[in-house]
């Protein structure tokens, strides 16, 4: 077969690329440029792709470079910036999954006439056989499970996206590629957002780009302002850093951002806990077939969230899971990942937060 | 057909392989003749007299005289020693000093020229400076009204290109050195010549210019020397400074071996200039008449009598160049588009942006260049591969 493997200079896809050939398949490696400014070490920066490169000459194998900045401007760092404004907090490594590696980069590995686009995610793919669908499940290691990341894929992605090392755990990638002396062997995970500087930080890049606005905080049980926040957007609800604590001394979490009234509402943690979670109705994507209302699953509401049984409730602008005990809230924008109740490693659909 | 395990290397503007005569000559300066020619004793003379012996040769074929001949390490130093080693003579008390290029400039040219308008040259002496880009017309020429229109008393240097990288678009040097001399006679004029100098007859064509920059492996020579000419002894300040080589214009140890391969490849490529010219033009208008018979939509960014032989820069509507690159590569066929950035990824082409194209415009272009080991069998098979990727970016 042939294989465009994602080569990001990391470790992962190193030896996802390795897997490929050693699997033998004909493989040719891509690395995006997805952002021209300073950053430290994500999806781009010059050494990352100096590693990918090397990794390429170490397997023999071709490698690209393909300049997607325009594009990563347009439909993953413009959107985050906008969300940010209105007070909801995006995920844009899920954006960036959907809008550029598994649509761009898929399209353009089709024109290029690859059969299949493979990338270094921890999650694997259970191509569908006899008419049955392809599956999207969590990866074997589940301290770096990325299932959530990919957790919008549908059967047109499943169906040419391969996951090389979602079976390994990142110790047995590590160790592959000591073994085959790849130059990434050592290099530390990548944490963060690509595209912001660990310098800077989320204010200095988001302050750069928008107006912050200072906001009071007004505390479910005092209902008067209890303190000042000198920028709502970079709040985010459910966070606890950063905040005074209440009155009767216990730890205070937002419960909610208005960006109108520039309020930020707090309380203790049962009083910001929510039972049910809304998502935005036309975000939601299914692996394979739309969970009918009131099915149970299991959702996870962060990328190394604890996965928690719910129900689903199907609406029409507006859907929502429903936990049975509350929950900490999850940010608007933020994406929920469902999985199956039944194969709790196998992902059904996921949704953007209301 | 063509044998589709078959390879065409059609990049020769961007790296063309070593003449036999350059190896040849290198050899020896390898173990046998391996003193530090800034010697005292009868090794280093021995390496000394290597080093003068390229240099006499470099300067005939150039029209210089060899005291004229700076040795650097290539292309990109002889630029910037030109841009900046100029400016920082020419620069500093009074007012600002006015510099203008065209706006189809190398980077490395371009480079140190905009650094130094915005004070980031002052470690090396460069003063306050103004940078002025002449246009180029929709072919790709510099812009000669446009050019008078920047020029001045006050015009402390003019840089312009014997012939486009990209476009292969041949300037006219003549013409610009006479306006220079008439509108700005106080100005230095340097033109980069790297990407000529395979083809055109410096001695004739740079003879008007003060300064001119060239590179040893465009033309058959090794990688990482080159030279800059110039004229006026003293008239650039050194960039290097150390044990004061090249008249204290470039410290350094001397690339011996280096500049022996440049001046054996120089003096063989000046021998053969006017039958290659004529045998690559002959294959490259093969290309381009194929390439129009049999794909639509295809443009000749500059028309081929405009051009270096070698050159052939097309467009193809539609297509993205990242993706004919691919596939270009995936069939054995090495081509290159605009200049890449520092992580290997292409930017938008200044010069076809310069030449009034939008950027989807400037993405569809493909640069083939063909050269001294360019065969029939090679364009053959460039055709196929072509006209194939072509078809299915369109289709998909």
């Amino acid at each position: 077969m042939r294989v465009l493997v994602a080569m990001s200079g990391g470790v992962d896809s190193s030896v996802a690329a390795a897997c490929l050939v050693e699997q033998g398949h004909d493989v040719s490696g891509a690395t995006l440029k997805l952002w021209g400014g300073p950053q430290d070490s994500g999806c781009c920066s010059v050494a990352d792709v100096d590693d990918a490169r090397r990794v390429a000459q170490q397997l023999a194998i071709p490698h690209y470079v393909f300049d997607m900045t325009e594009a990563f401007g347009a439909s993953v760092v413009d959107p985050y910036v906008a969300e940010h404004a209105l007070a909801r907090t995006p995920n844009p490594c899920i954006e960036c999954n959907r809008r550029i590696k598994f649509d761009r980069l898929l399209e353009r590995s089709e024109r290029l006439g690859f059969d299949a686009l493979a990338t270094g995610h921890h999650a694997r793919v259970v191509p569908g056989s006899g008419g049955a669908p392809h599956q999207l499940r969590r990866g074997a290691d589940p301290d770096k499970d990325q299932s959530y990341v990919l957790s919008m894929l549908g059967q047109r992605q499943l169906g040419r996206v391969l996951l090389p090392i979602g079976t390994m755990t990142k110790p047995e990638v590590r160790r592959r590629a000591t073994e085959l002396g790849l130059r990434t062997a050592a290099k530390p995970d990548s944490q963060d957002v690509c595209f912001i500087h660990s310098d800077e930080g989320r204010e200095r890049f988001l302050g750069d780009r928008m107006r912050l606005h200072p906001a009071s905080v007004v505390d479910l049980s005092s209902k008067g302002q209890t303190g000042a926040v000198p920028a709502l957007e970079l709040v985010t609800v459910g966070q606890r850093r950063g905040l005074p604590r209440g009155p009767d001394g216990t730890r205070r979490y937002v419960a909610s951002v208005d960006p109108r009234s520039r309020t930020v509402v707090v309380g203790s943690a049962a009083q910001v806990a929510r039972q049910r979670i809304e998502l935005l109705g036309d975000t939601l994507t299914w692996t394979d077939r739309a969970l009918p209302d009131g099915a149970p699953a299991v959702a996870q509401t962060s990328a190394h969230g604890r996965p928690v049984p719910c129900t689903f409730e199907r609406g029409g602008d507006l859907a929502a899971v429903r936990f049975e005990h509350p929950v900490r809230p999850v940010a608007p924008g933020q994406t929920v990942a469902l999985y199956d109740l039944g194969e709790p490693d196998r992902v059904v659909g996921a949704g953007v937060v209301a | 057909m063509s044998d589709l395990s078959a390879v065409a290397y059609l990049d020769h503007a961007a790296s063309t392989p070593m003449r036999a005569e350059a190896v040849e000559a290198m050899a020896r300066f390898a173990d046998v003749v391996f003193a530090n020619p800034s010697g005292a004793h009868g090794a280093a003379r021995e390496a000394r007299r290597a080093v003068e012996e390229a240099r006499e040769l470099i300067a005939e074929a150039l029209g210089a005289r060899p005291a004229e001949v700076v040795f650097t390490s290539g292309g990109t130093e002889a630029d910037n020693l030109a841009a900046l080693g100029t400016l920082a003579l020419r620069t500093g008390a009074g007012a600002r000093a006015s510099v203008v290029c065209s706006a189809i400039e190398h980077e490395a040219v371009l480079s140190p020229l905009r650094a130094a308008a915005r004070g980031a040259a002052a470690v090396l002496g460069v003063g306050a400076v103004h940078l002025d880009e002449a246009g180029v017309t929709p072919v790709g020429i510099v812009d000669l009204d446009a050019l008078a229109g920047t020029v001045g008393e006050d015009t402390a240097l003019v840089s312009v290109m014997t012939a486009n990288n990209e476009t292969g678009a041949v300037q006219p040097i003549g013409a610009v050195a006479d306006l220079v001399r008439k509108l700005a006679p106080r100005a230095v004029l340097h033109t980069d010549a790297v990407q000529a100098a395979a083809y055109l007859d410096l001695a004739e064509i740079a003879a008007p210019c003060d300064l001119v920059s060239v590179s040893a492996h465009k033309l058959g020579g090794p990688k990482g020397v080159g030279a800059l000419v110039v004229r006026s002894p003293h008239s650039v300040a050194p960039l290097l400074h150390g044990g004061g080589q090249e008249q204290e214009r470039r410290s350094g140890t001397h690339n011996v071996a280096g500049v022996v391969g440049f001046a054996a490849a120089l003096a063989a490529a000046v021998e053969e200039q006017p039958k290659e010219r004529t045998r690559v033009a002959r294959l490259r208008d093969r290309l381009a008449d194929a390439v129009a018979a049999s794909i639509e939509g295809v443009v000749e960014s500059v028309p081929r009598e405009l051009t270096l032989p070698g050159h052939l820069h097309l467009r193809f509507a539609g297509v993205d160049q990242e993706e004919l690159l691919v596939l270009l590569d995936q069939g054995g066929v090495y081509a290159s588009a605009a200049s890449a950035c520092a992580s290997g990824a292409l930017e938008p082409s200044h010069v076809l942006l310069a030449m009034g194209l939008d950027p989807v415009e400037a993405r569809s272009g493909v640069r083939f260049s063909l050269g001294r080991t360019t065969s029939e069998a090679d364009v053959s098979h460039a055709l196929v591969v072509l006209v194939d990727a072509v078809k299915r970016l369109r289709a998909g």
